[in-house]
This record gives structure tokens, C-alpha cells and sequence, in this order.
């Protein structure tokens, strides 16, 4: 999947899953669904019909998110052919129905809230905030200029410092982030790709002064490039200079840090990007199989790195066709994993998840309509079977949430979790003739679609030539025109608007942290031993030459000797080189 | 009679660009699609040019606009930043629009400047392309 195409497998998998479905036949009895098959065409051609002309239907095309046609109801005819035998249970191959054997009964899911803004100094106060209010997983966004591997005085990050995120330059800067925080109590997930490698390396920086060993630091970078080039589009180098850092990320911490993983395989982005649920799945699981022969390539055993392996799913409006989006998943991760790969080992077969509410979704105009939407993508994340959630604040459309927004926000979850009976059971929807229908669509268009990708090279080179991103581009301005000719409704945007003055306080970020960052790591280059830090870059330089060197070590090293962000980056700059995207318009 | 002819099949010639780091190009692209199913040329910057860059750009691909987005707060130095370099470098006559999540105080001051349009989330096409279109055939083609 990830450097070659034409491969057997994919090509056979469509027919396959379509055949062995037929294969497995129903569980309904024959008698029984020929006389539901005569009931519904009856109830269409009668009932329905006079319905209609009484109370005609909206002109609107009746479709999911994914465009695929829906009929006005759906029975057990359609999903005779569905193998309920092989979906398993909760806890069981293939995962369809959960990861878990009594899922939310046993953990609820982990309520990991976002945050990250300002200066190190203000995100700590956001960080122990949001403990205080019984969050149970930290999780933390950089600024720009930290995802694009600039330090705070550079050129290129004027007026870009602690605005949508925190600003780290140098290890200086994540002590100050955890400051009071003990890492040995929390499991912290950074937002961060293209310098992943590094904020792991200044994490462990961090933990070692606080007296904490790596080997016990639990935590989640996300270090997916793949769906950097994809998707959100932040990288330095070239992708495979970029995979083969991914790569001795793996080694490492498989050796060093067995609780931290070190790739959260994300779909977020490729869906706020404008893609289609199917073409999140498809692509996600897609980088997914790409890490996995990353992981071989490595020498590792799929065993030993596939438990670290997490993923990250979008949660938007088409709520039915979400929910059947994570069940698919899970079958489908588990499924390859074991015909493909050949794995046994059954926490490598598991599909976790973290999700977030779709940032996408959310309208500047009356914005506290955002609440609802927040609510109901988390009940699908939820009804899907997540690990974790993040619920997105009514404000995002403006700026970084304030506080009384995210707290609005994860008091959502809270209600969810506390309030509405939704985890009592596993898999509620389970059975759902529509949901089961739905599940079994996502999973087969996203075997076409690994098929596609397989024919166009394998996913490195469907990359490279621009074929995913297209896709995407393609399919967001299928969904922009949407909502401009009046297909699809917006509420407050396309419908129902009003007129308002700025409705809601907003966070307001200013130039404060920009200065302050900027005096801090001034200072930091000052008091730090310079030959020291050369010395370390230099044996990064060395590792980064050498194509079967773990450049890890020496980036731990010149990070504790306070090397700076950019430093470290440029290193890899003139080792690696740069990287422009196809234009793809 | 054959001078007008000319000016209405002349087509806009517009530069989208997002100058600064910022890999968020959702609405970028579905801006130079719109674009160009208006009947625009359509140029894209491609991602992470440098104001300076964004300037250049447009000075050698001879745009009558350049259409700035960005959503990560930073347009308040980015789009001034475009449109000094443009008036710098002899493209003082080339148009500016703007986009994105632009909060009410802030437009006042990039209007002030002669950047316009600043369509925030939510903005049909149809209003776009309408603002392009009636700043062009003013200033440039001075219908």
C-alpha cells in the first residue's frame, strides 16, 4: 500500500467482502423475507404513494453526506445479505460492534479537551483548568509557527506566535507548559507532526526533570505525515524524509517508551479538509496500512508497534452515516490487519480512537447554534464506539474558545456520559436495519477506494502526484456548491438567518506572546552552553546523513541542551531539502 | 463599437493566495474552483508563500486581483504586509480582497488600506465573484 501498487489483494477485496456477505446468507427466514420484500412494495406502491400526492415530498435529492442515494426506509430485506454471525460481539474479531467487551459499562471514554493558546504561561493556567473540572486526559495545540518548525523570532513567524495554539521554541517552554503538572499522573496528547520527533524528545526532557522515567510517560503525539501532505499540509521535508523520521520514532519508543504512541493515524483533517466520510475512512485507514509497512520495513513485528497505533476520527452531521463510518472502520483495520498482514496478536487488531466534533461544521453566524451541533456529533462519536472525544466550543468559528465556552463544551460530553443512558449498552445501534445498511456501503466504497489508490501507484505515489488531495479538493467544492444553490441547508447561513451584532465575547490573542516568547528564548540562547549545543547538532546531523541511524538519541540530547525548535529543524532542512505540493487546481 | 466587444470577452486575471503559514486550503480551493467556473483565470499561489512571494507573484503574472485567505489570525500583518510590497514594487494599481476569519474592528483598518471584501465563513460565491467583478470593471477596465 504505501510504496507499491498493483497488489493482489485490494483488487480482490471488493468482490470479496460483496461475495462472502451473499455467502453468509441471512438470518432471516426465506419465507419470512419474501413476505416483508411483498409488504414493502405494497406499503410503496399504496400507502406511500398516496402519502405523496397528499403531502408531496420536498424536491431535495435524498442522500447522505457521501452521496450515497438513501431510499425513504429501510427493512430487514436490506440487510439480509449482512453475515450478523461474523460482526462478532464487543470485544470479539472483528471489533464491528467494539473494542471493548463492555465498552462504556467498564471506562466511559476519555474527555480530552483541545486547548493550547498564548504563551507556555497561559496554557498551563487552560491546562490545570481544565483538571480541575474532572478532565481526564490532556491534549495540547501549537501554535504555526511550532507545526512549521519555526522558532519564535523568525521572520517567518511574525504575528503567527500563541495564535492558534501554544508557542514552543525550546525545552524552556514545555517545562513551563507542565509546570505543577506531574507527567507520571497524566496521559498528554500533543498536536504535532512534522517536528513530532521533537516535542516527544522535549515530553521526555520534561519528565526527566520531574524525576519521571520515559518508560512510564503515557501520551500521544501524532506524527502523521501522511495525512500532512494529504490533508492539513504541514510539513518541511519531503515525505519520505518525513516517513523515515516516523520510522525512528517507532523504533525508539518501541524500545524506550512502550507507553507512548507515537502515530495517531487521523482522518480530522482530511474531513475538515472537505472530504467525504467514505474518503475519510478510505484514506485514513489507507495511512493506516502505511504505517504498518513502515513499521516492517523498520524490522519491527506489526506485534510489537500496531498496540501503539491509534487513530482519529471526525465526527460531522450525517449522524447515521458517522456512526456506520466508525463500526466499518474497526471491522475493516481488524480485518486487513489479520488476512493482510497476517497478525494474530489481538490488541493489534483492535481499532482505537480518539474523535473530534467537526470544527468544519461550526457557523460564525448564531453561534450558539454550534452547541447543538457539538451535541449531536458527540452522540455519534459516542453511538460509534470512540475511546476518546474532544467536543469543539460554540465560538471556534471566531477565534480559540474561551473558557466559558470549552467549558460548555465538555460539560456536553458530561451530559452525555451522565445524563442520557447512551453507554449503558454496547453498540445501541446495532441492528439498525438503516445503520447495518449503511455500515456494510462505507465499508465497500472504502475497498474501492484502497483499490484505487493501489492502482495509482500505492499511496506514496498517489500523494505525490496529487491524486488523494484532488479527491478531496473535488469533493469539498461538490459540498461548498451544495449548500450555494440551496441543496443542502446551513442553519443561519443558508437558512433561517438572521441579522446580529457580534453575538458572543470573544478570546482575543495580541502581540503579548509574541514578545514574552520572544524574551524567553532570547534568553535561553544566552544562558546555554553553546559549544554544547553545536555538538549536538552536529551528531543530529550525522544520524540524519545516515539512512539506518536512530536520530532520536542524539535530538534528546540536543534538546536537554536547550537546541531550539528551528535549530534542530534546520538541521533536517539542509539534510532532506524542502517540500512544494502539485498544484492541484 | 469593436473596443467593447474586446473588453467584455477580457477575463479577470486573479491570484489566490495565502500568504503565511497556514495549511488550511479548503476555502482557497473552493475559491479558485468558483473562480474559475465564473469565468476568472485563476492562479494559485500553491501553499506557504511569503507575503514577498505573494507579491511577486502577482506583479509577473500581471493579476488585476489578488485574493488573500487566511484563517490563522494573522492577517492583520500578512494582508498589509501583500499590499505594501505590491504598491512597492509598482503594483499599485492591482486589487486587493481579502477572506477568512476577519473580526469587525479589524476590517475597518485593512479597508482603510484598500483591502476589501474580507468575506468571512459563511459568504456565498455569488457575492464574491459580484465584488470582484464590480472592483475590476471600475478600476482596472474603467467601465
Amino acid at each position: 500500500m504505501l510504496r507499491n501498487g498493483r497488489e493482489a489483494y485490494w483488487r480482490r477485496k471488493t468482490k470479496a467482502v460483496v461475495e462472502a456477505r451473499a455467502k453468509a446468507g441471512s438470518m432471516y427466514d426465506k419465507r419470512a423475507l419474501e413476505s416483508i420484500k411483498k409488504g414493502v412494495r405494497q406499503w410503496q406502491e399504496t400507502v406511500l404513494r398516496e402519502w405523496d400526492v397528499k403531502a408531496p415530498r420536498s424536491a431535495r435529492d435524498f442522500q447522505t453526506a457521501s452521496a450515497i442515494p438513501l431510499k425513504p426506509l429501510f427493512t430487514p430485506v436490506d440487510v439480509s445479505d449482512v453475515d450478523f454471525a461474523g460482526q462478532g460481539f464487543p470485544g470479539v474479531f472483528p471489533y464491528l460492534r467494539g473494542v471493548y467487551p463492555n465498552m462504556y459499562r467498564g471506562r466511559k471514554w476519555t474527555m480530552r479537551m483541545f486547548s493550547g493558546f498564548g504563551t507556555p504561561e497561559d496554557t498551563n493556567r487552560r491546562l490545570k483548568l481544565l483538571l480541575e473540572h474532572g478532565e481526564t486526559g490532556l491534549s495540547i495545540a501549537f501554535d504555526m509557527p511550532t507545526l512549521y518548525g519555526y522558532d519564535c523570532d523568525h521572520q517567518r513567524a511574525h504575528g503567527e506566535v500563541g495564535r492558534c495554539g501554544v508557542n514552543v521554541s525550546s525545552l524552556k517552554d514545555m517545562e513551563v507548559i507542565f509546570e505543577g503538572i506531574p507527567l507520571e499522573g497524566v496521559s498528554t496528547s500533543m498536536t504535532i507532526n512534522a517536528p513530532a520527533t521533537i516535542l516527544t524528545c522535549m515530553y521526555a526532557g520534561v519528565a526527566m526533570r520531574q524525576g519521571v522515567p520515559m518508560e512510564k510517560l503515557r501520551g500521544t503525539v501524532q506524527a502523521d505525515m501522511l495525512k500532512e501532505y494529504i490533508a492539513q499540509k504541514e510539513w518541511v521535508y519531503p515525505p519520505e524524509a518525513h516517513l523515515r523520521l516516523v520510522r525512528d520514532l517507532m523504533v525508539f519508543c518501541t524500545k524506550k517508551m512502550p507507553l507512548w504512541n507515537y502515530v495517531s493515524i487521523s482522518g480530522y483533517h482530511i474531513r475538515e479538509a472537505g472530504s467525504s466520510a467514505v474518503q475519510e475512512l478510505a484514506f485514513t485507514l489507507a495511512d493506516g496500512f502505511g504505517y504498518v509497512e513502515l513499521g516492517l520495513e523498520a524490522g519491527l513485528k506489526v506485534e510489537q508497534f500496531a498496540p501503539r497505533l491509534s487513530f482519529f476520527f471526525n465526527s460531522t452531521m450525517d449522524f447515521f452515516e458517522e456512526i456506520a463510518k466508525f463500526r466499518a472502520a474497526r471491522r475493516i483495520w481488524a480485518t486487513v490487519l489479520r488476512e493482510k498482514y497476517g497478525v494474530k496478536d489481538k490488541r493489534s487488531l483492535l481499532m482505537r480512537f480518539h474523535t473530534q466534533t467537526s470544527g468544519a461544521s461550526l457557523t460564525w453566524q448564531q453561534p450558539l447554534n454550534n452547541i447543538i451541533r457539538t451535541t449531536i456529533e458527540a452522540l455519534a462519536a459516542v453511538l460509534g464506539g470512540t475511546q476518546s472525544l474532544h467536543t469543539n466550543s460554540y465560538d471556534e468559528a471566531w477565534a480559540l474558545p474561551t473558557e466559558k465556552a470549552v467549558e460548555v463544551a465538555l460539560r456536553t460530553q458530561q451530559i452525555i456520559a451522565e445524563e442520557t443512558g447512551t453507554p449503558n449498552v454496547a453498540d445501541p445501534l446495532g441492528g439498525s436495519y438503516y445503520v447495518e445498511w449503511l455500515t456494510e456501503q462505507m465499508e465497500e466504497e472504502a475497498y474501492k477506494y484502497f483499490d484505487r489508490i493501489d492502482s495509482a501507484g500505492g499511496l506514496l505515489k498517489a500523494i505525490k502526484t496529487g491524486y488523494l488531495q484532488k479527491e478531496i479538493a473535488e469533493n469539498s467544492y461538490r459540498l461548498a456548491k451544495r449548500v450555494e444553490d440551496g441543496r443542502d441547508s446551513v442553519v443561519g447561513v443558508n437558512k433561517y438567518e438572521v441579522d446580529e451584532k457580534k453575538p458572543i465575547d470573544t478570546l482575543k490573542i495580541d502581540f503579548r506572546a509574541q514578545r514574552s516568547q520572544n524574551r524567553r528564548l532570547a534568553r535561553v540562547r544566552k544562558e546555554r552552553d553553546g559549544a554544547k549545543v553545536e555538538a549536538a547538532l552536529a551528531k543530529i546531523a550525522k544520524a540524519f546523513e545516515n539512512e539506518d541511524a536512530n536520530s532520536i538519541y542524539p535530538m534528546l540530547e540536543a534538546v536537554s541542551e536547550y537546541a531550539t525548535l528551528g535549530e534542530i529543524i534546520e538541521v533536517g532542512r539542509r539534510a532532506f531539502g524542502t517540500w512544494q505540493e502539485p498544484v492541484i487546481i | 463599437m469593436a473596443r467593447k466587444a474586446l473588453a467584455t470577452q477580457r477575463k479577470i486575471r486573479v491570484l489566490v493566495a495565502k500568504p503565511g503559514l497556514d495549511g488550511h486550503d479548503r476555502g482557497v480551493l473552493v475559491l479558485a474552483r468558483a473562480l474559475r467556473d465564473a469565468g476568472m483565470e485563476v492562479i494559485y499561489s500553491g501553499l506557504l508563500p511569503s507575503p514577498q512571494e505573494v507579491a511577486q507573484m502577482a506583479l509577473d503574472e500581471d493579476v488585476d486581483v489578488v485574493a488573500l485567505s487566511l484563517l490563522n489570525g494573522a492577517h492583520m500583518t500578512a494582508f498589509p504586509k501583500v499590499k505594501r510590497l505590491l504598491e512597492k514594487q509598482g503594483g499599485r494599481d492591482i486589487i486587493v480582497v481579502g477572506g477568512g476569519i476577519i473580526p469587525e474592528e479589524d476590517k475597518g483598518r485593512l479597508r482603510k488600506l484598500g483591502i476589501t471584501g474580507l468575506f468571512g465563513p459563511g459568504s456565498s460565491f455569488e457575492e464574491i465573484v459580484e465584488h470582484i467583478g464590480a472592483r475590476v470593471r471600475k478600476e482596472r477596465w474603467k467601465e
